[in-house]
């Protein structure tokens, strides 16, 4: 039976498929509907951990402990991973063991645009790309086979437009292998020096073993076709050769770490011209060069930044392309913005008003950094706002009353609690706002540890962010509520004057969870409104001005009142 | 021959179930189907895009400047902002409806007057005020269904299938609404 899925859904279906019993991740777009969806089959043990880095670790003891077991996370996520990855390669599997890692080239939903694969050379790992939905499904239980076979985690990388691309997919019987014998081996599961040199040894010898394999694994595949041009490619750029060049020869590449050697020359003999076409970094380029290899078109042709496509390849191969038309004028952008009654907009706005500098982290609150709040200097990486508001106040004592930190709640979980840590420990008085809106909002509401349930709903213990501030030292914690405005004014105000370590938990839950009741929209009587455009600097999408006055959209608004206790003329009403 | 679609919209406005409806509609015609989505960031209010590609053999699941044979979309704006995908000869498909982005709302810009006209100058564009019939069908949220239907009236598959399509998609319990609104949108589409 054939299903269109989506390529994280196939992912899942090859982890059903495959045998795997154990899934611990952490979510990430483009990577969370894998684990959300392996969560759907009953045979799978699914949950999201606190961070990538508890997630690796857990699916790593579930190997050990004898079953296949996976980590599904985004690029990023991976380099909070990386410590364990770059150890658990050593110590290798006694069950199978995948971790998903998905890019995001072009930064539909990251902060930057790194390729993983730099991780799969560094680590030693062997790293499988696939190209389309039924490769998400057949290389997954692949990579288990392989794991297996080598003794070694194995790297599933997609990207965004393989992730969430929906294409057909074979559903086949699920395998149920035995949970392997746990035996006690710590000389190859406990690195301590004197292990961990002998491991090394086994590491070299088994990517010379899998570069070997590579000359003719099936996983790379040879297309012959037309000679005039051969290309060199895998993943989703194969989609894109192929829609461009239908009859072109491809060598694609389905196991990018480790690269073959002799395929490649092997492949250049036959073909007059050599392209090899990859998004972001040139990986399989620079290694085919390193060969001696002459490559006639490359990265030089389709750059370093952001995705390909067909069209992209076109320009960069000087093919003509098709004929378009467009408005004559410039069109306004559309930014993703706060959503209508989103808790965040009244803390942005006070953060605004009060000028303060905000050192920001990540999640929807990203976008209080957006005209017209524009409420926000930095944002780094998961949890790096605590740490950049310690030293930043550190080296600029007079901001401690001018500067806060704001961090989510499922961010603070994530890494959140070691920077408290350094603030307390390391005596700075700073600020932390930690935005709790009840779930992991940007990635499309996940569960995590404060909101008391699973990732199947079931409940459990909710680990409430005020007892954790308090149990790590911090002597000023307390509550507000974004919907109040002057009560968070001087919450904030209060605790920016205080010379100690404080945390303010901003508590309300996200619009758009199901039991959050919206109100019936507002309306503005148009006979008070004198045109002060107060009501314009929540940025709200509801909140438009039409022939001079504001009006309120009431298909988009939820009723917050927020706009309400921003009207000085009292012409917004229920 | 492989053919492109493209849904636009703006995030939250329902473009994920019209792409699913549209998939079922094209597997039940036998096509390989491929279709793209961006999740995330973007689905918070930003411009949104889903890609299409069906036929005989499908390879890139992306549609670029000048391929799309149909363009369906939910804003006006977004019907503007995707005009240069849209193929020679292709189609339009756009609702009327008008969200304003953050540069209209802070005043750094003005919305486009006339999109409608200056859309008709250049393609073939079908516009309908999709929410007007989605709310006589009894709700707003099923603006999104008329403008299948609507599609519907522009492509040559068959009622039938749509129908069989939109019974998979559509949880029972908005069904009878989601016919409604459908059959709405197809009327207005044959115009």
């Amino acid at each position: 039976m054939n299903k269109l899925m989506l390529g994280n859904q196939a992912v899942a279906r090859g982890l059903y498929e495959a045998g795997c019993r154990f899934v611990s991740s952490y979510p990430g777009t483009p990577s969370t509907e894998i684990t959300e969806e392996a969560a759907k089959y009953p045979e799978i043990y699914a949950e999201w951990a606190p961070n990538e880095k508890v997630a690796m670790e857990s699916a790593l003891g579930a190997s050990i402990a004898g079953a296949r077991s996976f980590c599904g996370i985004k690029h990023v996520g991976l380099n909070v991973a990386a410590d364990p990855l770059y150890t658990a390669s050593y110590t290798g599997v006694n069950g199978g063991m995948v971790i998903g890692v998905a890019d995001d080239p072009g930064m539909h939903s990251s902060q930057n645009e790194q390729d993983s694969r730099h991780h799969a050379i560094a680590s030693k790992v062997p790293m499988l790309e696939p190209s389309d939905s039924e490769e998400c499904k057949e290389f997954t239980k692949l990579a288990f086979a392989l794991s297996e076979e080598y003794d070694t985690p194995v790297i599933l990388r997609t990207c965004t437009r393989v992730a969430h691309s929906q294409s057909a997919v074979e559903l086949l019987d699920r395998e149920e292998p035995a949970l392997k014998p746990y035996e006690k081996n710590p000389q190859k599961y406990s690195m301590a020096p004197a292990n961990a040199i002998k491991r090394h040894v086994v590491v070299e010898d088994r990517m010379a073993k899998l570069a070997a394999a590579a000359e003719t694994s099936p996983l790379n595949r040879v297309e012959m076709g037309k000679t005039a041009i051969g290309f060199i490619t895998s993943g989703t750029c194969y989609q894109y050769v192929r829609e461009l060049f239908p009859k072109a020869s491809v060598l694609k590449l389905g196991l990018v770490n480790p690269l073959p050697r002799q395929l490649f020359f092997d492949f250049r003999e036959k073909v007059e011209k050599l392209w090899v076409i990859e998004e972001m970094d040139p990986i399989i380029e620079t290694h085919v060069r390193a060969l001696g290899i002459q490559v006639d078109g490359g990265k030089a042709q389709t750059g370093l930044l952001g995705e390909l496509s067909q069209t992209r390849l076109a320009k960069a191969m000087g093919v003509t392309l098709p004929a378009s038309k467009s408005l004559d004028e410039a069109l306004p952008v559309r930014p993703p913005v706060l959503c209508p009654g989103c808790p965040h907009r009244g803390l942005f706005y006070t953060l605004k008003k009060l000028n303060l500098t905000v050192m920001g982290d990540i999640g929807c609150y990203t976008l209080g950094g957006m005209a017209p709040l524009g409420a926000m200097d930095t944002t780094i990486c998961m949890g790096a706002s605590i740490g950049a508001l310690h030293g930043f106040t550190k080296m600029r004592p007079e901001s401690n009353s001018k500067c806060v930190a704001v961090i989510g709640d499922s961010t603070f979980m994530h890494s959140g609690l070691t920077g408290i840590a350094n603030i307390v420990y390391n005596k700075s008085f700073s600020t932390v706002l930690i935005l709790d809106n009840s779930i992991t909002g940007m990635t499309g509401h996940q569960q995590n540890p404060t909101t008391g349930l699973t990732l199947q709903e079931e409940e459990t213990y909710p680990i409430k962010m005020e007892d954790v501030c308090r149990a790590l030292g911090v002597p000023r914690v307390r509550i507000a509520d974004p919907a109040k405005l002057d009560e968070l004014e001087a919450a904030i105000k209060e605790e920016l004057a205080a010379e100690e370590p404080s945390v303010i938990i901003v508590r309300r839950p996200c619009a758009l969870l199901k039991y959050v009741k919206h109100k019936p929209p507002y309306h503005v009587d148009t006979d008070k409104c004198r045109s002060c455009r107060a009501c314009m600097k929540i940025g709200c999408p509801a909140i438009r001005f039409e022939g001079g006055r504001a009006s309120i959209d009431d298909t988009l608004c939820v009723g917050c009142g927020l706009c309400q206790q921003l009207c000085h003329f009292d012409a917004i009403q229920e | 021959m492989t053919k492109s679609m493209m849904i636009v919209g703006v995030g939250g406005q329902g473009s994920l179930l019209a792409s699913r409806l549209v998939g079922a509609v094209l597997g039940e015609c036998g096509y390989e189907v491929k279709l793209s989505e961006v999740h995330g960031m973007s689905q918070r209010g930003g411009s949104v895009v889903t890609y299409v590609k069906y036929g005989d053999e499908v390879h890139s699941p992306l549609v670029d400047f000048g391929e799309a044979d149909y363009i369906i979309s939910f804003e006006l704006l977004e019907a503007a902002r995707y005009l240069p995908y849209l193929k020679p000869g292709g189609k339009i498909v756009t609702s009327t409806q008008v969200i304003y982005p953050m540069p209209v709302i802070t005043g750094a810009m003005d919305y486009p007057q006339e999109l409608v006209n200056k859309l008709q100058a250049r393609a073939d564009v079908t516009a309908v005020d999709a929410l007007a019939l989605a709310e006589q069908a009894g709700s707003p949220k099923a603006a999104n269904v008329v403008l299948m239907g609507v599609l519907s009236a522009a492509t040559d598959i068959s009622e039938e299938v749509w129908q069989k399509a939109l019974e998979k998609t559509v949880p029972p319990k908005f069904l009878a609404l989601n016919k409604t609104a459908f059959a709405l949108g197809r009327a207005a589409g044959k115009g």
